[in-house]
């Protein structure tokens, strides 16, 4: 049983009641991922499965056999740091830097979500395709907390790589 | 969290043997609650089967409805094309819940088996609970009761169901398919969930070994007309203090039929089976909407501190009916 960090095959926890977070953390000594409350609230550990979001603090680490994770650690290439890096540095998109690498996992995990046409809870029209206003923005990162309060910054940040990226 | 084993079923019939093999084992979906409640020590499992990987998928009915596998993600179910155009309610009440990497992880039949979110539930350490430790007592009925159960609510218990879906399926007639050593059975998803009564362990009807496999949802000729309206202390990312689900059919200023359930106000997902009693064949008007909203609100029973959630459901009733009767009804 393996699973797939960052590129990289690493052992599953012999005790099942290892966190995905925990296993970044303590055994695989990735600490870009970060543990804020471990019961679902904050989204500071949210990482990439499959391209997909998700909070490692509510993953058992034994039920991602075979899946590819990336975590903040995995988005800089050849030491050059990823665009949405590059934009909260820009725009101010932090303070303590705390809940950073969840809010930059979590935006490239909602850009693709955006792109497959999930809709959102402030979606006017369903069957729409998604354009990705402040106010959607502002919804679907809903789900990552920052207590200093940079959230104009982030979603500035989102914003402009979104268009980027769009463009 | 207490020690447990840990086994992934291949497929249904393999996932009910393992978990009636003996001790206290619980099936594992997206782990977003069970998780959370094992590492609180309110869920002491002493082995998890894990079920996630098991049916993912959505298929038309012979009958024209939708069969939705067990381990569905929420956010696969909420941006499905045919739920999203024909059951629109649905989608909007899975976007209305968590946040955007809970729906992500969150399956289906986890979703339906979610626990109260009643914080004296999950406080171990200095709570009594009915629900947690049964014949305990129950510290919400006189303490901070905002969030708490207007109606059907008992001496012994006064939490609310948590789910958004669940208010939807309650409203749409689903129907649950069940596994279990016995074989396969239906039910109705409204005879799914319990009243608390004298035995508020139990959530739902389910015995031990009963596995969720689908949940279907009939056709409904109406329910693209369909919303789903929650109220909440914040814009996003928090549990309802009351929601509605509504699907309206309005023919000549009259309401034809209509499906109505309310979240946030009971032990289980509330169908309004007296209001749409009230509403067919009665006129669109806001009028009508109110009468029916009192029907259904007259056996509400408030605690002390949530008197304000009797309002808050009626006059969202009232809003959400008025908003999908359109230009179709008529202002009061």
């Amino acid at each position: 049983m393996s699973i797939i960090i960052n590129g990289s095959p690493a052992a599953l926890p012999a005790d099942p009641r290892t966190s995905l977070l925990d296993l970044l953390r303590d055994t695989l000594s990735l600490p870009g991922t970060k543990k804020g409350c471990n019961q679902g609230a904050c989204g500071a550990c949210t990482v990439l499965v499959d391209g997909d979001r998700i909070l490692s603090c509510l993953a058992l680490a034994v039920q991602y056999d075979g899946r590819h994770v990336t975590t903040i650690e995995g988005l800089a290439e050849d030491g050059a740091l990823h665009p949405l890096q590059q934009a909260f540095v820009v725009h101010d998109g932090f303070q303590c830097g705390y809940c950073t690498p969840g809010q930059i996992c979590s935006a490239i995990g909602m850009a693709a979500e955006a792109k497959r046409g999930i809709p959102s809870h402030v979606s006017e029209d369903l069957s729409a395709d998604v354009v990705l206003t402040r106010a959607e923005l502002q919804e679907r990162m809903s789900g990552n907390l920052c207590r200093c309060g940079a959230h104009n910054g982030i979603i500035d940040a989102i914003s402009e790589y979104n268009t980027e990226v769009a463009a | 969290m207490n020690p447990f084993r840990y086994a992934r079923a291949d497929d249904a019939a393999d996932a009910v043997a393992l978990v009636t093999a003996g001790g206290t084992a619980a099936f594992l979906g997206g782990g977003t609650n069970l998780v959370d409640l094992m590492r609180e020590t309110v869920a002491r499992p002493d082995s998890l089967v894990d079920v996630s990987g098991l049916s993912d998928e959505i298929t038309e009915t012979d009958t024209g409805g939708l069969l939705i596998g067990a381990a569905v993600r929420n956010t696969a179910l909420a941006g499905h094309l045919a739920v999203r155009t024909r059951y629109p309610l649905l989608s909007r009440a899975i976007l209305g819940g968590a946040s955007a990497q809970i729906r992500n992880m969150a399956t289906v039949g986890g979703n339906i088996l979610q626990r109260t979110r009643c914080t004296y539930f999950y406080d171990t350490a200095g709570s009594r609970c009915n629900k947690r430790d049964p014949g305990a007592g129950c510290d919400a009925i006189d303490g901070f009761n905002r969030i708490h159960a207007i109606l059907d609510a008992s001496p012994e218990c006064v939490a609310t169901n948590p789910s958004d879906m669940c208010v939807a399926l309650a409203a749409l007639d689903a129907t649950v398919h069940i596994r279990s050593l016995g074989g396969a059975r239906t039910i109705a998803f409204t005879d799914l969930h319990r009243t608390p009564g004298e035995t508020p362990e139990y959530d739902t009807v389910l015995e031990p070994g009963d596995l969720i496999v689908a949940v279907e949802l009939p056709a409904l000729p109406f329910s693209a007309q369909s919303t789903y309206r929650k109220v909440r202390d914040r814009a996003s990312y928090a549990f309802a203090l009351v929601s509605v689900a509504a699907a309206l059919d309005v023919q000549d200023g009259r309401v034809r039929d209509v499906r109505l359930a309310l979240g946030g106000v009971a032990h289980r997902p509330w169908r309004a089976w007296k209001a749409e009693a009230a509403l067919r064949g009665a006129p669109a008007t806001a009028q009508s909407y109110r009468d029916a909203a009192d029907a259904e609100l007259a056996d509400a029973r408030p605690l002390s501190d949530n008197g304000f959630k009797i309002e808050l459901a009626r006059r969202t009733i009232v809003a959400v009916l008025t908003e999908l009767a359109g230009p179709d009804g008529e202002a009061a």
